[in-house]
């Protein structure tokens, strides 16, 4: 079954105090490592905070371009994990061990399936 | 007439039988859905045959294998059905029953242990939870679920349905939790039967102060609970504390239905029984080291039950025990009651000092029972002026109506007396 992970930080926007002392580079790669050594890594990217660029198609037609994120959020999407596990609780073993989740919140949804008649 | 009444006291069997079924069907096959239909499907089945044929010798192992048929009916009619489920089996077959066969019950495991875990899994919702709980293993219809909570069937139903979806979709497994991880989902599970019985206990809204069916619901789940898990001394500890806090029920009310408090309870009306039974459950849920929340609970309730009147409460024992409890769970609510206690020990103005530093408390806010306690110790002091105001403040938060009649009576004995 397929979950993805997402990473949500703290947006580069917000004005919340950060904590001190944040995830580090070594704590992603250690965590990396152990999806993927696990084998149940499908695919997983960090991803710039700082460059979203947000895209709407009006009724018209007309294409919308925004800088930044959809909305003002206080968190951010900042890197994802798409694996594959038996259950939600295998998926939410291995959200609580990514750095993402100590330091800010890691979301798990489930590839959406159609519905067999 | 007759076959009715055969056909009641055949439902009557299947309070119990149901959940157990039902866990059954659901570790089996890994669908909620379908161990629902063919357990329904089942009991319907007894329901005709029994009056004509008598019951079975082993009621149960006729309903599974009853129930079973039906499944197998159906994936046999349902290929896509069965394609899914096939994948569910394979995923259920890998974790291994970690539950021991209960003695003497037929020679069937009991599976509802994997099912408590599931309807009381955190990734639901607290309501749904609940909802699960008392549909799935305590039997209740969804009618009765929703009755219970004061809300429209079809909202209940929809509750359900979207937390069966859930469990589905996000494949929430049917398992037991390992030792590992036990601590951490444990409390999870004893939450929700301790919050089924505190709605039996105290009414959140309405009419009645007491709705005893939740109450009860709540001890067949804790009872099922301990003996599924008899080591466990938090599940032992809150069985005792459901006891000892139900044996008072009798005296909790009037005729009328209206509150009786502590200190007015005949406590002739204590039902022994329970207190004899909870009291037996304290001990061993209180030995050893760490001791939880709900076996100090049941100890607090215990020395209530032992008191001969509301004077000669063990009030310093009381207040040492609320100490406990809030160095494992602190809390403003436990900090609240320990003043209450204190009160009765050191005098209301040691009570009054405490409850007056958590009146800024968060968890407290809106929570009728603070300014209660204040009008009561200040109506104690003969502070008559504050302490109305203090029940005026108390009645504009209560929920239920005999609560709200014990307040505005004190209120009227204070201002027109």
């Amino acid at each position: 079954m397929k979950y993805l992970l997402l990473i949500n930080t703290l947006s580069p926007d917000s004005t919340e105090e950060r904590p001190a002392e944040g995830p580090t580079v070594e704590d992603f790669m250690a965590f990396d490592k152990a999806v993927s050594d696990a084998g149940v890594k499908l695919d997983g990217n960090a991803l710039d905070i700082t460059t979203a660029t947000t895209v709407h198609v009006r009724v018209n037609g007309e294409r919308v371009v925004t800088d930044g994120p959809f909305a003002e959020t206080r968190e951010i999407v900042g890197g994802y994990y798409l694996i594959d596990v038996p259950d939600l609780d295998a998926a939410l073993d291995w959200a609580a061990r990514c750095p993402g989740a100590r330091f800010g919140t890691v979301e798990v949804r489930t590839v959406w399936e159609p519905v067999q008649p | 007439m007759n076959e009715q009444r055969a056909a009641r006291s055949v439902e009557a069997v299947f309070r119990e039988d149901r959940g157990r079924l039902l866990a059954l069907l659901a570790a089996r096959f890994g669908d909620l859905d379908l161990a629902e239909e063919t357990t329904s499907e089942a009991i319907e089945a007894a329901l005709q045959r029994w009056p004509l044929d008598g019951v079975p010798d082993k009621p149960l192992a006729w309903l599974l294998t009853t129930a079973r048929r039906k499944a197998i009916d159906r994936i046999r009619r349902d290929r896509a059905y069965a394609e899914r489920l096939a994948i569910l089996q394979v995923e259920s077959d890998r974790a291994a029953p970690v539950v021991p066969a209960e003695a003497g019950f037929d020679d069937i495991p009991d599976e509802r242990l994997q099912l408590f875990f599931t309807c009381c899994h955190p990734a639901l919702s607290a309501e749904a939870q609940t909802a699960l709980t008392l549909r799935f293993l305590a039997g209740l219809t969804t009618p009765e679920v929703a009755r219970a909570f004061l809300v429209p069937t079809a909202t209940m139903a929809q509750r359900i349905v979207r937390a069966k979806r859930k469990i589905r979709s996000a494949r929430i497994p049917f398992r037991v939790p390992g030792p590992d991880e036990l601590p951490a989902r444990l409390p999870g599970v004893l939450r929700v039967v301790y919050l089924v019985f505190t709605e039996g206990y105290a009414a959140s809204s309405g009419t009645d102060l007491l709705r005893p069916d939740l109450a009860d619901e709540a001890i067949r789940l804790a009872r099922i609970l301990h003996r599924l898990l008899p080591r466990e001394r938090e599940v032992t500890g809150l069985l005792a504390l459901l006891l000892l806090t139900d044996a008072r029920r009798a005296a909790r009310t009037d005729a009328a239905g209206g509150q009786v408090l502590l200190e007015d309870q005949d406590r002739a009306l204590w039902d022994v029984d329970r207190i004899a039974e909870g009291q037996r459950l304290v001990v061993p849920a209180l030995t050893g080291p760490g001791v939880g929340p709900y076996a100090v609970q049941a100890a607090i309730a215990a020395l209530h039950d032992e008191a001969t009147a509301f004077e000669t409460t063990d009030w310093p024992q009381i207040v040492a025990l609320y100490d406990v409890l809030l160095q494992i769970e602190p809390s403003p609510l436990v900090a609240l009651n320990r003043a209450v206690a204190l009160a009765m020990r050191d005098g209301p103005e040691a009570g009054l000092v405490v409850l007056d530093e958590l009146t800024g408390a968060d968890e407290l806010r809106g929570y009728h029972l603070l300014p209660a306690a204040r009008a009561d110790l200040l109506r104690r002091l003969g502070r008559s002026t504050e302490a109305a105001a203090a029940y005026r403040a108390a009645l504009d938060l209560v929920g239920n109506d005999p609560e709200r009649a014990t307040l505005a009576r004190r209120l009227r004995e204070l201002t027109d007396p």
